[in-house]
């Protein structure tokens, strides 16, 4: 269990209702610094809730939300990406109707941001940045492994590929911590190979990740920690060893199959 | 390739007074540019947000009322015994008051309706443009009603070591209404191109994306509803010195429709659309006129933009530049207007 100085993002007593029902249901949990948490459990257990609540796309009933000393509740989305928390979507993960460079260069938003004079008269430090954007842009497409996909539109990709657009769309936001939401649903077994040294490289490059998936050895070959949810509520914490052999983690969600996974 | 045609079109545009000597069709040139200017503010909101400001038009008549009041001078009454007297300015502060006025304006009706958007806005531009024309028809002390404010003094440009240049003849103002639509023109250009521009697409195509990546939604499209509202405020300020009077009237809703008309069938979301589509309709009542009479030519009117639409979906420009890079043996790679392709690859 990690102490409180070491988290940087720490879920207290979080829980929300939609009318009467319980989506969530006291949530405590922390990501440390450089970790690779994992939030797993059945479907409708609440995963998806969380990272809405923490990235500011829904509001608490009850509970706080902290990053790195700062409370997250009240935020709006945008000023919590500028925070440094930036998430990826399940199924709206890209801007379809633009090329991957385009897209890349939306998502570049938070580092291309110049006066509004100095763009509209284009003056050299605007027209710096952007040169600068379009370097980031190619050499973010050749991190994900799009770079030979980089002027295709996006809504042309493979399920696979869009979502890698979507992990390098929150890449450009420059993130300190990454949320993925069920980053590897639609990819093949070496996609997902390729991608957990992608998810295992963006956090050697110093990036906390809180994971989604329902791919369960991608799960337990890259978490330091999973999280289990189970009806709105923490069933289990632990490295990937003690999670396997959790009894009601078997029960709930993994099944008796999984326990030599 | 691009800016060598926008330079010439500009040059073409430039000389059309040297051949051209009908004061008929000049003045048709003239009003025309002036509603390609408003169509060019309406297509940033429209094309490049998605948001349609059916009362664009309020923005326009405000431009046209500050301007020429400011110029003109007032001295009205307000409740509780005070008197506002403003003595006569040079119409040319009353044409940058004009621009802020109207951008003001445009400051606080995005504040107000884009936290909702989409029908809402629609909406509330509605209302503000009707309640904007029923205050110029009723404040009578300020705006003269339906009387009309006449005598609008033209613009005059301070020139050193000649006093002023008054901009009377119809020359003078072609080229004035000329050189106030390049600066629009490329004000929107690098607008559009900037990371201001991607945000709004990214709005546009993907709301929840674009938020999560940092952008701020409602200060994107506000600060794009100011702008897009000044040039409209340009726009009504010119009108309001070439035409020399003006009335309640520059806040139909015709007008307004005019300015959506140009844009739709230039094609939105396009620079240079509401160019085309300006140039079509803005000049088409003046080759109608000697064929048609004039309740005929509303219906001509209408039958031309459902054959555009027709036949050309999206618009003209934005549908001619697909079937050109489709002749080229180019794929066609929709509305690249935005991003800035010939900074394309590794810097």
């Amino acid at each position: 269990m990690m102490t409180a100085q070491q988290a940087t993002l720490k879920i207290e007593h979080v829980g929300i209702h939609f009318g009467g029902v319980v989506a969530l249901s006291d949530l405590n949990f922390a990501v440390g610094e450089r970790e690779i948490v994992s939030l797993i459990g059945p479907n409708g257990a609440g995963k998806t809730t969380a990272f809405d609540i923490v990235t500011g796309f829904l509001t608490p009933t009850h509970g706080s939300v902290n990053y790195r000393g700062t409370r997250l509740s009240g935020l709006k989305p945008h000023q919590i990406a500028d925070i440094g928390l930036v998430r990826t979507f399940q199924r709206t993960s890209v801007f379809p109707n633009d090329t991957v460079y385009d897209n890349l260069l939306i998502g570049l938003h938070r580092q291309s941001r110049v006066r509004f004079l100095e763009a509209i008269m284009s003056l050299p430090r605007a027209r710096l940045v952007e040169r600068r954007m379009h370097g980031l842009a190619c050499e973010l497409a050749e991190w994900v492994g799009l770079g030979r996909r980089l002027h295709d539109l996006a809504g042309s990709l493979s399920y696979g590929e869009q979502r890698l657009v979507g992990v390098a769309l929150a890449l450009a936001a420059k993130p300190s911590m990454l949320l993925l939401d069920e980053p590897v649903s639609g990819m093949n077994a070496t996609e997902t190979h390729i991608f957990i040294e992608l998810v295992r490289s963006i956090r050697d490059s110093g990036v906390s990740i809180l994971l989604v998936e329902h791919d369960m050895p991608m799960v337990m070959s890259v978490s330091d920690r999973i999280v289990v949810l189970n009806y709105g509520r923490i069933i289990a914490e632990g490295s990937p060893d003690i999670i396997r052999n959790d009894p009601a983690v078997i029960e709930a969600y993994l099944g008796r199959g999984a326990v030599g996974a | 390739m691009r800016l060598t045609a926008t330079l010439l079109t500009v040059a073409a545009l430039a000389s059309v007074p040297l051949w051209l000597r009908d004061p008929y069709l000049m003045n048709a040139l003239i009003t025309t540019g002036i509603f390609i200017i408003a169509a060019m503010s309406l297509n940033l909101l429209l094309g490049f947000t998605g948001q349609l400001s059916l009362g664009h038009v309020a923005f326009f008549g405000i431009g046209a009322y500050v301007s020429a009041l400011t110029s003109l001078g007032f001295d009205v009454g307000l409740p509780g015994g005070f008197r506002i007297v403003h003595e006569p300015w040079p119409p040319v502060v009353g044409f940058g008051l004009a621009i802020v006025a109207a951008g003001l304006c445009g400051y606080f009706i995005g504040r107000l309706s884009f936290r909702v958007r989409g029908a809402y806005f629609v909406i509330v531009t509605i209302s503000f443009a009707e309640v904007v024309r029923l205050v110029a028809l009723n404040w009578v002390e300020l705006t003269q009603g339906p009387l009309a404010l006449n005598n609008i003094p033209s613009i005059a440009l301070p020139v050193p070591e000649f006093g002023e240049l008054v901009l009377r003849t119809k020359l003078h103002n072609y080229y004035l209404v000329l050189t106030v639509a390049v600066i629009a023109y490329v004000l929107i250009a690098r607008f559009v191109r900037s990371h201001y521009g991607r945000a709004m697409r990214g709005l546009m195509e993907n709301e929840t994306l674009a938020v999560s990546v940092g952008v701020d939604a409602t200060r994107t499209l506000t600060l794009a509803a100011v702008i897009s509202a000044g040039i409209a405020g340009a726009a009504g300020s010119l009108y309001a010195h070439y035409i020399r009077i003006i009335d309640p009237e520059v806040f139909a809703f015709i007008n307004t429709v005019t300015m959506v008309i140009m844009v739709i069938s230039g094609g939105k979301g396009s620079l240079a659309g509401p160019v085309v589509g300006g140039l079509i309709f803005g000049l088409m009542p003046v080759f109608l006129r000697p064929i048609l009479a004039p309740e005929a030519q509303w219906i001509a009117y209408g039958s031309v933009l459902i054959i555009i639409l027709f036949l050309l979906p999206r618009g003209i420009v934005p549908s001619l530049a697909q079937l050109l890079s489709k002749r080229r043996g180019q794929t066609a790679v929709p509305k690249t207007v935005v991003f800035d392709r010939r900074a394309k690859g590794p810097a």
